[in-house]
């Protein structure tokens, strides 16, 4: 009996063994490793030695001004595009779901932004917004079309460049919501609505009573995603900004630990994992807080 | 509050794009329901009854025909203006709220004068909730109900509002069938208890018998027969409603007329006229696309249909089937049998178990299922079903022909069909076949 139990659970372990191997190299492994750099004071990945232990990376990229710029950067951007993100896809999903003429034709149109290569998208923002010595940009056309001053979106003040990093970010992950919220609204069992009509619902308190509810599942599944991506964002800067984004003032938290590594003032791994610990431990705090809240508002 | 439906029809476009056909789910329908009275739709999936509710309760739109609710037309009005509760096949309970919070849910809509206190709807809650015996679930969600409890709150939910019409849709289809019965008598006490004209759609046809006022047999978007459950089955206008209604089915025979006798087969089961003199009181007045056929003359063919209680088993009975079993159900025995002439295979009757005298004794029958031993054939006197059959058929050794089993068929429980149209033929009081 249990000799049996052993070489079953042997056998187990066996079948296990290709997928533990791989988590375990390129997943669990580097995560540690990242951990146990950010505590080795002075690394030199040249010679691979470190001259101590101690939390003097965390100070370092507590006290680094860059960093302070980019984690302010990363809340900013976190806390305007998540929600207003999945309000407005929740308000487009709506409003989709509820015409039927043409359905198919809108769903592609607002999916296709989620095809669409990030830098290209980036390219027509620049269009859209850059300002060179030849012309103003689309948006500042109509700015002055309609009586403002012009604005340099690109290479201006600090709220004009969040804006349109905040407006790209949101343009960017808006299909994807869509997506997953017209096919939650489809989801919900038409009987709902029929018996709410029965019973004179109003169109806003079915909405808010009904279908809110039926959907608040899908709802905090892209709350959570929304907020863990926008934490990590960094691409998008980089296709609207460039690559010197300390320069420009646009640094985020992902851009930090890149720089670190890999830019101009780059070579210290330390600082980086450290920077990056930080981030997980942010990242983790509001998921818990989400999570903790969803409890009460999500309806499974 | 009285229903009243006039000519109403309702036509779906067809889902083929080549073809554009229309799909008639409704076609003019006229039915006056009268006030405080359970009338139950019946029919097969897909006959239209289900459509018919929807019309009623406003959230489809006929084609043409108007709907009156008392004198009131209510064709254009949308559902919450026409004070009606329905009750969803699935429910339709809310799953995120609870049950006090499912019931007090159409109150809350209410606006204007209308608006209640939230005092005044827990206690309109908890009144709906006495009514179907739900007061200590009232802070449950529906997920942890079972099915006939959510039932309950669903029609809790459909009467707090005191509407004048109750709709049911298939009220009964989720729940296993101990549930069932209990559930039916429960609508039956709520809608005498409530008095509102209440409408439920179901295909089952013994559960709109047991319960309804009056039944509405419905197929392909037409009205069949309406009247008391009763009267329905025992005057059944056409082969369809004499088939859908009754468990077991009705067996229908090939059957012939020749000389005033009606034929099964080569046996003359009976003569017309006592199929006239046990002839129904008078048909319910209410049987639309029906025309009064009269008059069976000549050699016609038709299709005689007996209700399974409508044979006796007799030593001399002119139905000769060949026996291929017999059920004990305790309160009655259904002897099953076959014959070239019946359309479904097998014939089952129903014999009351009270009704067996002296004459006929179940064991004799039973022992007819198996080759009959000789001194057992002959060591009794004659008069059992078995034995008269294989005197019929002049003692061959043959088991086939010594299963033979004779009826006398009961005339009231025989109806004929024409072959081509499956109308009822009726016999004329005064001329008769």
């Amino acid at each position: 009996m249990k000799k049996n139990r052993n070489s079953g659970s042997l056998k187990a372990w066996l079948y296990l063994l290709p997928a533990i191997f791989f988590l375990g190299a390129f997943m669990v492994y580097p995560l540690i490793d990242v951990f146990v750099y950010s505590f080795e004071e002075g690394y030199n990945s040249a010679s691979q030695t470190y001259y101590g232990v101690g939390s003097y990376n965390y100070s370092y990229v507590l006290h680094d001004p860059y960093f302070l710029q980019a984690v302010k950067n990363t809340f900013l951007l976190v806390i305007i595009t998540v929600p207003l993100s999945t309000g407005i896809a929740l308000l487009i999903s709506v409003g989709l779901h509820s015409i039927i003429p043409l359905r198919n034709l809108f769903q592609t149109v607002y999916f296709l932004p989620y095809v669409t290569n990030t830098l290209a998208v980036g390219l027509v923002f620049m269009i859209l917004f850059k300002k060179t010595a030849y012309s103003d940009g689309f948006v500042n056309l109509l700015i002055s079309w309609f009586g403002g001053s012009s604005v340099d979106f690109i290479d201006g003040p600090y709220w004009a460049k969040m804006f349109v990093l905040c407006f790209y970010t949101i343009w960017v992950v808006m299909p994807f919501k869509i997506l997953i919220l017209t096919s939650a609204l489809s989801s919900v069992n038409q009987e709902y609505y029929n018996a709410a009509r029965v019973d004179g619902t109003s169109k806003f308190r079915t909405f808010r009573k009904i279908t809110l509810p039926m959907i608040s599942p899908m709802i905090f599944y892209l709350v959570i995603t929304g907020f863990i991506g926008a934490f990590k964002a960094y691409s998008d800067a980089v296709a609207l900004f460039g690559t010197d984004l300390n320069a420009a003032e646009m640094n985020t938290i992902v851009g930090y630990v890149y720089d670190m590594l890999y830019g101009d003032s780059g070579g210290y791994p330390s600082y980086a994992s450290a920077a990056a610990i930080i981030l997980f431990a942010i990242v983790l705090t509001i998921t818990c807080i989400n999570l903790l809240a969803s409890n009460k508002k999500v309806h499974y | 509050m009285e229903v009243k439906l006039q000519n109403l029809t309702k036509k779906f476009p067809g889902r083929d794009r080549k073809k554009r056909l229309e799909v008639v789910a409704v076609n003019d329908f006229t039915f006056e329901i009268p006030d405080g009275r359970l009338i139950g739709l019946l029919g097969p999936s897909g006959c239209g009854k289900s459509t018919t509710l929807n019309l009623i309760s406003g959230l489809v739109k006929p084609t043409s025909g108007r709907i009156f609710f008392g004198d009131d037309d209510v064709t254009d009005l949308p559902p919450e203006h026409r004070g009606i509760g329905l009750v969803f096949q699935n429910y339709a309970l809310y799953p995120h709220l609870t049950v006090r919070q499912n019931i007090t849910f159409p109150l809350e809509n209410l606006k204007g004068k209308d608006k209640l206190t939230k005092a005044e709807m827990l206690e309109k809650a908890m009144e709906a909730a006495r009514l179907v015996q739900i007061e200590e679930l009232m802070d449950r969600k529906p997920g942890e109900l079972s099915g006939g409890q959510q039932q309950r709150v669903a029609i809790a939910r459909a009467l707090v509002k005191r509407p004048k019409v109750l709709l049911l849709d298939e009220p009964l289809s989720n729940l296993d069938a101990r549930l069932r019965l209990q559930t039916r008598e429960e609508i039956k006490r709520i809608q005498r208890e409530t008095g509102i004209t209440t409408i439920f759609v179901t295909h089952d046809q013994e559960e709109a018998m047991s319960i309804s006022d009056m039944i509405v047999v419905m197929k392909d978007g037409v009205v069949q027969q309406i009247g008391k459950p009763q009267e329905v089955y025992d005057n059944p206008v056409n082969l369809f409603v004499a088939r859908f209604l009754g468990t077991p089915p009705i067996n229908v025979f090939e059957g012939g007329v020749r000389d005033g006798r009606l034929y099964i087969g080569e046996d003359a089961v009976m003569e017309l006229k006592q199929m006239q003199e046990a002839c129904y009181p008078g048909m319910p007045g209410n049987v639309p696309n029906q025309e009064r056929e009269i008059a069976v003359s000549g050699t016609e063919r038709v299709y005689a249909a007996v209700r399974p209680e409508g044979f006796r088993l007799r030593e001399e009975g002119p139905l000769r089937c060949e026996l291929s079993g017999v059920e004990v159900m305790g309160r009655d025995v259904s002897v099953v049998s076959r014959n070239r002439a019946c359309l479904n295979t097998p014939i089952r009757s129903i014999i009351g178990t009270e009704s067996m005298d002296g004459n006929f004794s179940m064991e004799r029958l039973f022992s007819t299922q198996r080759p009959v031993a000789a001194g057992q054939r002959t060591g009794k006197k004659g008069g059992e079903a078995a034995d008269a059959a294989e005197r019929a058929e002049g003692n061959t050794a043959d088991s086939e022909e010594r299963n033979i089993v004779r009826f006398e068929l009961i005339p009231r429980k025989v109806f004929l069909f024409d072959r081509e149209s499956g109308n009822r033929i009726y016999f004329d009081r005064e001329t008769g076949g």
